[in-house]
Protein backbone atom coordinates (compact mmCIF):
# COMPACT_ATOMS: atom_id res chain seq x y z
CA UNK A 1 0.00 0.00 0.00
CA UNK A 2 2.95 2.54 1.19
CA UNK A 3 4.15 1.69 -2.63
CA UNK A 4 1.18 2.34 -4.40
CA UNK A 5 0.68 5.60 -2.19
CA UNK A 6 3.56 6.94 -3.36
CA UNK A 7 3.02 6.09 -6.75
CA UNK A 8 -0.03 7.72 -6.61
CA UNK A 9 0.69 10.53 -5.22
CA UNK A 10 3.60 11.19 -7.41
CA UNK A 11 1.34 10.30 -10.66
CA UNK A 12 -0.90 12.98 -9.22
CA UNK A 13 1.72 15.80 -9.29
CA UNK A 14 3.38 14.83 -12.42
CA UNK A 15 2.49 17.24 -15.60
CA UNK A 16 1.43 15.83 -19.32
CA UNK A 17 4.94 16.98 -20.53
CA UNK A 18 5.57 17.69 -24.22
CA UNK A 19 9.67 18.13 -25.11
CA UNK A 20 12.74 16.81 -26.35
CA UNK A 21 14.33 13.84 -26.11
CA UNK A 22 18.04 13.63 -27.40
CA UNK A 23 19.62 11.05 -29.22
CA UNK A 24 19.86 7.87 -27.75
CA UNK A 25 17.92 8.45 -24.91
CA UNK A 26 16.79 5.39 -23.40
CA UNK A 27 12.70 5.35 -22.97
CA UNK A 28 10.78 3.91 -19.81
CA UNK A 29 9.98 1.32 -22.19
CA UNK A 30 13.82 0.45 -23.46
CA UNK A 31 13.71 1.55 -26.45
CA UNK A 32 16.39 3.94 -27.68
CA UNK A 33 15.46 6.71 -29.78
CA UNK A 34 18.14 7.25 -32.59
CA UNK A 35 17.48 11.20 -33.06
CA UNK A 36 16.09 13.67 -30.73
CA UNK A 37 12.54 13.40 -30.83
CA UNK A 38 9.33 15.99 -29.77
CA UNK A 39 7.27 13.83 -27.49
CA UNK A 40 5.68 13.22 -24.96
CA UNK A 41 7.19 11.78 -21.43
CA UNK A 42 5.88 8.80 -20.61
CA UNK A 43 7.37 8.93 -16.62
CA UNK A 44 8.48 11.98 -14.54
CA UNK A 45 12.13 10.71 -15.23
CA UNK A 46 11.39 11.31 -18.95
CA UNK A 47 9.92 14.85 -17.96
CA UNK A 48 13.01 15.98 -16.48
CA UNK A 49 15.69 14.98 -18.68
CA UNK A 50 13.52 16.57 -21.15
CA UNK A 51 15.00 19.69 -19.85
CA UNK A 52 14.18 23.38 -20.17
CA UNK A 53 12.62 22.33 -23.81
CA UNK A 54 10.04 21.21 -22.68
CA UNK A 55 6.14 22.22 -22.38
CA UNK A 56 3.67 21.60 -19.90
CA UNK A 57 0.90 20.42 -21.75
CA UNK A 58 -2.05 20.38 -19.23
CA UNK A 59 -0.89 23.68 -17.07
CA UNK A 60 -1.00 25.67 -20.07
CA UNK A 61 -3.53 24.57 -21.72
CA UNK A 62 -5.94 24.70 -18.69
CA UNK A 63 -4.71 28.18 -17.80
CA UNK A 64 -5.30 29.56 -21.45
CA UNK A 65 -8.81 27.58 -21.45
CA UNK A 66 -9.40 29.64 -18.13
CA UNK A 67 -8.52 32.66 -19.57
CA UNK A 68 -10.05 32.92 -22.16
CA UNK A 69 -13.32 31.88 -20.25
CA UNK A 70 -12.35 34.68 -18.13
CA UNK A 71 -11.94 36.71 -21.48
CA UNK A 72 -15.19 36.15 -23.15
CA UNK A 73 -16.80 35.81 -20.37
CA UNK A 74 -16.37 39.79 -19.42
CA UNK A 75 -15.96 40.07 -23.60
CA UNK A 76 -19.24 39.27 -23.59
CA UNK A 77 -20.81 41.44 -20.35
CA UNK A 78 -18.59 44.01 -22.26
CA UNK A 79 -20.56 44.02 -25.44
CA UNK A 80 -23.44 44.82 -24.18
CA UNK A 81 -22.57 47.18 -21.18
CA UNK A 82 -25.49 49.40 -20.94
CA UNK A 83 -25.30 52.43 -18.83
CA UNK A 84 -28.95 51.58 -17.97
CA UNK A 85 -30.39 48.43 -16.08
CA UNK A 86 -27.72 46.25 -15.70
CA UNK A 87 -28.34 42.49 -16.31
CA UNK A 88 -27.11 39.62 -13.90
CA UNK A 89 -24.07 38.84 -15.87
CA UNK A 90 -23.59 42.58 -16.60
CA UNK A 91 -24.00 43.30 -12.85
CA UNK A 92 -20.81 40.82 -11.98
CA UNK A 93 -18.52 42.08 -14.04
CA UNK A 94 -19.49 45.21 -13.02
CA UNK A 95 -19.05 44.01 -9.26
CA UNK A 96 -15.58 42.79 -10.07
CA UNK A 97 -14.26 45.47 -12.21
CA UNK A 98 -15.48 48.22 -9.52
CA UNK A 99 -13.83 46.04 -7.21
CA UNK A 100 -10.40 46.31 -8.97
CA UNK A 101 -10.55 49.61 -9.64
CA UNK A 102 -11.38 50.18 -5.97
CA UNK A 103 -7.98 48.51 -4.90
CA UNK A 104 -6.16 49.50 -7.86
CA UNK A 105 -7.09 53.84 -6.68
CA UNK A 106 -6.04 52.79 -3.48
CA UNK A 107 -2.74 52.17 -3.98
CA UNK A 108 -2.18 53.57 -7.42
CA UNK A 109 -2.22 57.04 -7.53
CA UNK A 110 -0.56 57.70 -10.47
CA UNK A 111 -1.72 57.59 -13.89
CA UNK A 112 -1.54 54.29 -15.50
CA UNK A 113 -4.00 52.67 -18.29
CA UNK A 114 -2.52 49.45 -17.97
CA UNK A 115 -2.57 48.70 -14.40
CA UNK A 116 -6.35 48.24 -13.61
CA UNK A 117 -6.84 46.04 -16.53
CA UNK A 118 -3.75 44.22 -15.59
CA UNK A 119 -5.09 43.79 -12.27
CA UNK A 120 -8.05 42.66 -13.29
CA UNK A 121 -6.67 39.85 -15.59
CA UNK A 122 -4.64 38.98 -12.56
CA UNK A 123 -7.04 38.28 -10.24
CA UNK A 124 -9.67 37.14 -12.78
CA UNK A 125 -7.07 34.56 -14.10
CA UNK A 126 -5.57 33.19 -11.02
CA UNK A 127 -9.01 33.09 -9.13
CA UNK A 128 -9.89 30.62 -12.36
CA UNK A 129 -6.93 28.43 -11.94
CA UNK A 130 -6.74 28.18 -8.67
CA UNK A 131 -10.36 27.35 -8.27
CA UNK A 132 -9.70 24.05 -10.41
CA UNK A 133 -8.19 23.05 -7.12
CA UNK A 134 -11.73 22.74 -5.50
CA UNK A 135 -12.42 19.88 -8.24
CA UNK A 136 -12.04 16.40 -6.67
CA UNK A 137 -8.51 15.47 -7.21
CA UNK A 138 -9.11 12.45 -9.43
CA UNK A 139 -11.88 13.43 -11.62
CA UNK A 140 -10.35 15.08 -14.54
CA UNK A 141 -7.31 12.23 -13.95
CA UNK A 142 -9.30 9.69 -14.45
CA UNK A 143 -11.45 11.31 -17.58
CA UNK A 144 -8.15 12.25 -19.34
CA UNK A 145 -6.75 9.02 -18.96
CA UNK A 146 -9.67 7.10 -20.25
CA UNK A 147 -8.96 9.48 -23.01
CA UNK A 148 -5.61 8.10 -23.44
CA UNK A 149 -3.33 10.81 -21.58
CA UNK A 150 -1.43 9.34 -18.79
CA UNK A 151 -1.18 12.68 -16.53
CA UNK A 152 -2.96 15.35 -16.16
CA UNK A 153 -2.89 17.82 -13.62
CA UNK A 154 -5.50 20.13 -13.84
CA UNK A 155 -4.44 23.37 -11.21
CA UNK A 156 -1.66 25.67 -13.00
CA UNK A 157 -0.93 27.43 -10.28
CA UNK A 158 0.33 24.48 -8.94
CA UNK A 159 2.68 24.72 -11.72
CA UNK A 160 5.62 26.72 -10.32
CA UNK A 161 6.18 27.35 -14.26
CA UNK A 162 3.09 29.42 -14.80
CA UNK A 163 3.14 31.26 -11.73
CA UNK A 164 6.80 32.00 -12.75
CA UNK A 165 5.72 32.83 -16.11
CA UNK A 166 3.08 35.94 -14.61
CA UNK A 167 5.48 36.78 -11.66
CA UNK A 168 8.65 37.42 -14.37
CA UNK A 169 6.12 39.24 -16.69
CA UNK A 170 5.23 41.60 -13.82
CA UNK A 171 8.86 42.17 -13.03
CA UNK A 172 9.23 43.16 -16.42
CA UNK A 173 6.54 45.32 -16.08
CA UNK A 174 8.38 47.04 -12.73
CA UNK A 175 11.94 47.24 -14.84
CA UNK A 176 10.17 49.11 -17.75
CA UNK A 177 8.13 51.19 -15.65
CA UNK A 178 11.06 52.18 -13.45
CA UNK A 179 13.14 53.26 -16.18
CA UNK A 180 10.59 55.15 -18.08
CA UNK A 181 9.85 56.66 -15.05
CA UNK A 182 12.86 57.50 -13.31
CA UNK A 183 15.01 57.04 -16.43
CA UNK A 184 18.08 54.36 -17.11
CA UNK A 185 20.00 56.60 -14.87
CA UNK A 186 17.41 56.92 -11.96
CA UNK A 187 16.97 53.54 -11.56
CA UNK A 188 20.53 52.87 -11.97
CA UNK A 189 20.79 55.62 -9.26
CA UNK A 190 18.01 53.63 -6.99
CA UNK A 191 19.75 50.56 -7.16
CA UNK A 192 23.15 51.95 -6.16
CA UNK A 193 22.92 54.86 -4.23
CA UNK A 194 20.55 53.71 -0.97
CA UNK A 195 19.71 52.63 1.46
CA UNK A 196 23.57 53.87 2.20
CA UNK A 197 24.12 56.79 1.30
CA UNK A 198 27.13 60.00 2.12
CA UNK A 199 28.42 63.48 0.99
CA UNK A 200 31.84 61.75 0.32
CA UNK A 201 32.50 60.97 -3.57
CA UNK A 202 35.04 57.50 -2.49
CA UNK A 203 32.77 56.88 0.17
CA UNK A 204 29.61 56.65 -2.08
CA UNK A 205 31.80 55.04 -4.24
CA UNK A 206 32.75 52.00 -1.91
CA UNK A 207 28.89 51.74 -0.89
CA UNK A 208 27.63 51.26 -4.36
CA UNK A 209 28.40 47.32 -4.30
CA UNK A 210 26.58 46.68 -1.02
CA UNK A 211 23.55 48.95 -2.43
CA UNK A 212 23.35 47.11 -5.00
CA UNK A 213 23.58 43.87 -3.26
CA UNK A 214 20.96 44.96 -1.04
CA UNK A 215 18.97 46.14 -3.60
CA UNK A 216 19.45 43.80 -5.96
CA UNK A 217 18.25 40.95 -3.41
CA UNK A 218 15.21 43.00 -3.03
CA UNK A 219 14.31 43.74 -6.60
CA UNK A 220 14.99 39.84 -7.52
CA UNK A 221 13.00 38.86 -4.48
CA UNK A 222 9.76 40.45 -5.43
CA UNK A 223 8.98 38.11 -8.59
CA UNK A 224 10.38 35.20 -6.73
CA UNK A 225 8.23 35.60 -3.50
CA UNK A 226 5.45 36.63 -5.89
CA UNK A 227 5.35 33.49 -7.91
CA UNK A 228 6.43 30.90 -4.83
CA UNK A 229 3.68 31.98 -2.50
CA UNK A 230 1.21 31.33 -4.86
CA UNK A 231 3.06 28.32 -5.98
CA UNK A 232 3.19 27.29 -2.73
CA UNK A 233 -0.27 27.82 -1.27
CA UNK A 234 -1.84 26.14 -3.82
CA UNK A 235 0.71 22.96 -4.36
CA UNK A 236 0.36 22.29 -0.80
CA UNK A 237 -3.09 22.22 -0.68
CA UNK A 238 -3.36 20.04 -3.96
CA UNK A 239 -1.40 18.02 -1.83
CA UNK A 240 -3.61 17.92 1.43
CA UNK A 241 -6.51 17.30 -1.10
CA UNK A 242 -4.20 14.17 -2.61
CA UNK A 243 -3.49 12.78 0.55
CA UNK A 244 -7.25 13.23 1.84
CA UNK A 245 -8.12 11.75 -1.51
CA UNK A 246 -5.52 7.85 -0.32
CA UNK A 247 -8.46 7.66 2.83
CA UNK A 248 -10.99 5.13 2.52
CA UNK A 249 -13.99 6.30 0.95
CA UNK A 250 -16.22 6.77 3.16
CA UNK A 251 -14.04 8.54 5.42
CA UNK A 252 -12.59 11.25 2.63
CA UNK A 253 -15.22 13.71 2.80
CA UNK A 254 -14.91 14.67 6.87
CA UNK A 255 -11.59 16.08 5.90
CA UNK A 256 -11.65 17.25 2.24
CA UNK A 257 -15.40 19.00 2.78
CA UNK A 258 -13.48 21.02 5.83
CA UNK A 259 -10.74 21.76 3.57
CA UNK A 260 -12.37 22.42 0.41
CA UNK A 261 -14.15 25.52 2.52
CA UNK A 262 -11.30 26.56 4.08
CA UNK A 263 -9.79 26.75 0.44
CA UNK A 264 -12.52 28.99 -1.12
CA UNK A 265 -10.46 31.59 1.03
CA UNK A 266 -7.68 30.24 0.19
CA UNK A 267 -7.64 30.37 -3.67
CA UNK A 268 -9.71 33.77 -3.34
CA UNK A 269 -7.03 35.64 -1.12
CA UNK A 270 -3.72 34.33 -2.91
CA UNK A 271 -5.80 35.89 -6.03
CA UNK A 272 -6.37 39.26 -4.47
CA UNK A 273 -2.88 38.42 -3.00
CA UNK A 274 -0.98 38.38 -6.54
CA UNK A 275 -3.35 41.02 -7.43
CA UNK A 276 -2.08 43.76 -4.45
CA UNK A 277 1.33 42.53 -4.65
CA UNK A 278 1.46 43.36 -8.13
CA UNK A 279 -0.15 46.94 -7.75
CA UNK A 280 1.92 48.03 -5.26
CA UNK A 281 5.24 46.73 -6.91
CA UNK A 282 4.28 48.53 -9.89
CA UNK A 283 3.27 51.64 -7.91
CA UNK A 284 6.42 51.87 -6.46
CA UNK A 285 8.08 51.65 -9.41
CA UNK A 286 6.13 54.72 -10.23
CA UNK A 287 7.37 56.47 -7.40
CA UNK A 288 10.46 58.38 -7.06
CA UNK A 289 10.65 59.03 -3.44
CA UNK A 290 13.75 57.51 -2.47
CA UNK B 1 9.17 21.32 -10.60
CA UNK B 2 11.04 21.55 -14.27
CA UNK B 3 11.79 24.62 -15.08
CA UNK B 4 10.40 24.70 -18.46
CA UNK B 5 9.06 26.46 -21.75
CA UNK B 6 5.84 26.45 -19.59
CA UNK B 7 7.34 29.45 -17.87
CA UNK B 8 7.49 31.45 -21.57
CA UNK B 9 3.97 30.35 -22.96
CA UNK B 10 2.45 31.21 -19.76
CA UNK B 11 4.32 34.71 -19.93
CA UNK B 12 3.14 35.18 -23.68
CA UNK B 13 -0.85 34.20 -22.93
CA UNK B 14 -0.42 36.31 -19.55
CA UNK B 15 0.32 39.31 -21.96
CA UNK B 16 -1.96 38.71 -24.77
CA UNK B 17 -4.83 38.20 -22.27
CA UNK B 18 -3.62 41.56 -20.47
CA UNK B 19 -3.59 43.60 -23.51
CA UNK B 20 -7.64 41.93 -24.64
CA UNK B 21 -8.78 42.94 -20.90
CA UNK B 22 -7.24 46.46 -21.80
CA UNK B 23 -8.44 47.01 -24.96
CA UNK B 24 -11.90 45.30 -25.34
CA UNK B 25 -13.29 44.37 -21.87
CA UNK B 26 -11.84 46.97 -19.45
CA UNK B 27 -13.08 50.01 -21.14
CA UNK B 28 -16.41 49.81 -22.42
CA UNK B 29 -17.28 48.75 -18.78
CA UNK B 30 -15.73 51.33 -17.34
CA UNK B 31 -17.29 53.42 -20.35
CA UNK B 32 -20.71 52.51 -19.01
CA UNK B 33 -20.20 52.46 -15.26
CA UNK B 34 -19.31 56.01 -15.88
CA UNK B 35 -22.05 56.89 -18.17
CA UNK B 36 -24.47 55.45 -15.29
CA UNK B 37 -23.11 57.07 -12.38
CA UNK B 38 -23.60 60.33 -14.24
CA UNK B 39 -27.19 59.43 -15.35
CA UNK B 40 -27.83 58.57 -11.48
CA UNK B 41 -26.21 62.10 -10.68
CA UNK B 42 -28.46 63.84 -13.06
CA UNK B 43 -31.71 61.93 -12.06
CA UNK B 44 -30.86 62.77 -8.34
CA UNK B 45 -30.02 66.22 -9.14
CA UNK B 46 -33.50 66.36 -11.26
CA UNK B 47 -35.38 65.19 -8.36
CA UNK B 48 -33.84 67.60 -6.31
CA UNK B 49 -34.82 70.70 -8.71
CA UNK B 50 -38.11 68.92 -9.55
CA UNK B 51 -38.72 68.63 -5.11
CA UNK B 52 -37.62 72.34 -5.31
CA UNK B 53 -40.12 73.81 -8.03
CA UNK B 54 -42.88 72.01 -6.42
CA UNK B 55 -42.47 73.60 -2.67
CA UNK B 56 -42.32 77.00 -5.09
CA UNK B 57 -45.05 75.85 -6.84
CA UNK B 58 -47.19 75.39 -3.62
CA UNK B 59 -45.79 78.47 -1.76
CA UNK B 60 -47.10 80.27 -4.73
CA UNK B 61 -50.30 78.78 -4.98
CA UNK B 62 -50.76 79.39 -1.43
CA UNK B 63 -50.00 83.22 -1.93
CA UNK B 64 -52.69 83.40 -4.87
CA UNK B 65 -55.56 81.42 -2.88
CA UNK B 66 -55.01 83.99 -0.03
CA UNK B 67 -54.97 86.60 -2.16
CA UNK B 68 -58.09 85.59 -3.79
CA UNK B 69 -59.47 84.89 0.07
CA UNK B 70 -58.42 88.56 0.39
CA UNK B 71 -60.18 89.96 -2.61
CA UNK B 72 -63.25 88.17 -2.50
CA UNK B 73 -63.67 89.16 1.58
CA UNK B 74 -63.36 93.20 -0.27
CA UNK B 75 -65.60 92.40 -2.73
CA UNK B 76 -67.76 91.07 0.35
CA UNK B 77 -67.32 93.86 2.13
CA UNK B 78 -67.78 96.34 -0.46
CA UNK B 79 -71.03 94.32 -1.71
CA UNK B 80 -72.06 94.69 2.12
CA UNK B 81 -71.43 98.42 1.89
CA UNK B 82 -73.55 98.96 -1.20
CA UNK B 83 -76.60 97.15 0.20
CA UNK B 84 -76.49 99.19 3.80
CA UNK B 85 -76.05 102.37 1.44
CA UNK B 86 -79.14 101.10 -0.86
CA UNK B 87 -80.86 100.28 2.04
CA UNK B 88 -80.52 103.87 3.66
CA UNK B 89 -80.93 105.57 0.25
CA UNK B 90 -83.77 103.97 0.08
CA UNK B 91 -85.08 104.08 3.33
CA UNK B 92 -84.26 107.84 3.07
CA UNK B 93 -86.25 108.19 -0.23
CA UNK B 94 -89.20 105.98 1.52
CA UNK B 95 -89.39 108.33 4.66
CA UNK B 96 -89.64 111.36 2.24
CA UNK B 97 -92.30 109.98 -0.23
CA UNK B 98 -94.03 109.56 3.14
CA UNK B 99 -93.63 112.87 4.73
CA UNK B 100 -94.62 114.33 1.34
CA UNK B 101 -98.01 112.05 1.52
CA UNK B 102 -98.39 112.80 4.89
CA UNK B 103 -98.33 117.13 4.15
CA UNK B 104 -100.27 116.59 0.74
CA UNK B 105 -102.96 114.53 3.19
CA UNK B 106 -102.76 117.34 5.21
CA UNK B 107 -102.89 120.35 3.02
CA UNK B 108 -105.92 117.93 1.49
CA UNK B 109 -107.38 117.94 5.19
CA UNK B 110 -106.83 121.79 5.47
CA UNK B 111 -108.39 122.42 2.36
CA UNK B 112 -110.97 120.24 3.26
CA UNK B 113 -111.45 121.72 6.92
CA UNK B 114 -111.63 124.94 5.05
CA UNK B 115 -114.06 124.43 2.81
CA UNK B 116 -116.46 122.37 4.93
CA UNK B 117 -115.50 125.45 7.63
CA UNK B 118 -117.05 127.78 4.70
CA UNK B 119 -119.89 125.75 3.86
CA UNK B 120 -120.94 125.43 7.47
CA UNK B 121 -120.03 129.16 8.16
CA UNK B 122 -122.58 129.81 5.35
CA UNK B 123 -124.96 127.61 6.82
CA UNK B 124 -124.60 129.03 10.44
CA UNK B 125 -125.41 132.38 8.60
CA UNK B 126 -128.47 130.92 7.58
CA UNK B 127 -129.84 128.96 10.09
CA UNK B 128 -128.42 132.24 12.33
CA UNK B 129 -130.71 134.28 10.20
CA UNK B 130 -133.35 131.70 10.41
CA UNK B 131 -132.91 132.09 14.28
CA UNK B 132 -132.78 135.40 14.38
CA UNK B 133 -135.93 135.65 12.09
CA UNK B 134 -137.87 133.45 14.02
CA UNK B 135 -137.02 134.99 16.93
CA UNK B 136 -137.92 138.49 15.81
CA UNK B 137 -140.29 137.29 13.63
CA UNK B 138 -139.85 139.26 11.14
CA UNK B 139 -137.51 139.31 8.39
CA UNK B 140 -134.34 140.60 8.51
CA UNK B 141 -132.99 142.32 6.01
CA UNK B 142 -130.44 140.40 4.85
CA UNK B 143 -128.57 143.58 2.96
CA UNK B 144 -128.97 145.18 5.92
CA UNK B 145 -127.77 143.02 8.70
CA UNK B 146 -124.86 141.42 6.29
CA UNK B 147 -122.44 143.00 8.18
CA UNK B 148 -123.28 141.25 11.76
CA UNK B 149 -123.78 138.35 10.05
CA UNK B 150 -120.45 138.17 8.41
CA UNK B 151 -118.69 139.22 11.38
CA UNK B 152 -120.68 136.16 13.65
CA UNK B 153 -120.18 133.91 11.04
CA UNK B 154 -116.08 134.64 10.79
CA UNK B 155 -115.81 134.03 14.70
CA UNK B 156 -117.42 130.62 13.93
Amino acid sequence: MAGSASEYIQHHLQNLTYGKLPAGYERADGTVIEESTWTMAHNAAEASDMGFWAVHVDSLGWAVGLGLIFLILFRMAAKRATSGQPGGLQNFVEVMIEFVDTSVKETFHGRNKVIAPLALTIFCWVFLMNLMDLVPVDFLPQLFHLMGLEYMKVVPTTDVNVTLGMSLSVFALIIYYSVKVKGVGGFLGELTLHPFSSDNLFLKVLLIPVNLLLEGVSLLAKPISLALRLFGNLYAGELIFILIALLPLWAQWTLSVPWAIFHILIITLQAFIFMMLTIVYLSMAHEDNH
Amino acid sequence: MNINLTMIGQAIAFFIFVVFCMKYVWPPIMAALQERQKKIADGLAASDRASRDLELAQEKSAQELREAKQQAAGLIEQANKRAAQIVEASKDDARKEGQKLIEQAKAEIEQERNQARDALRGEVAAIAIAGAEKILETSVDASKHNEMLEKLAAEL
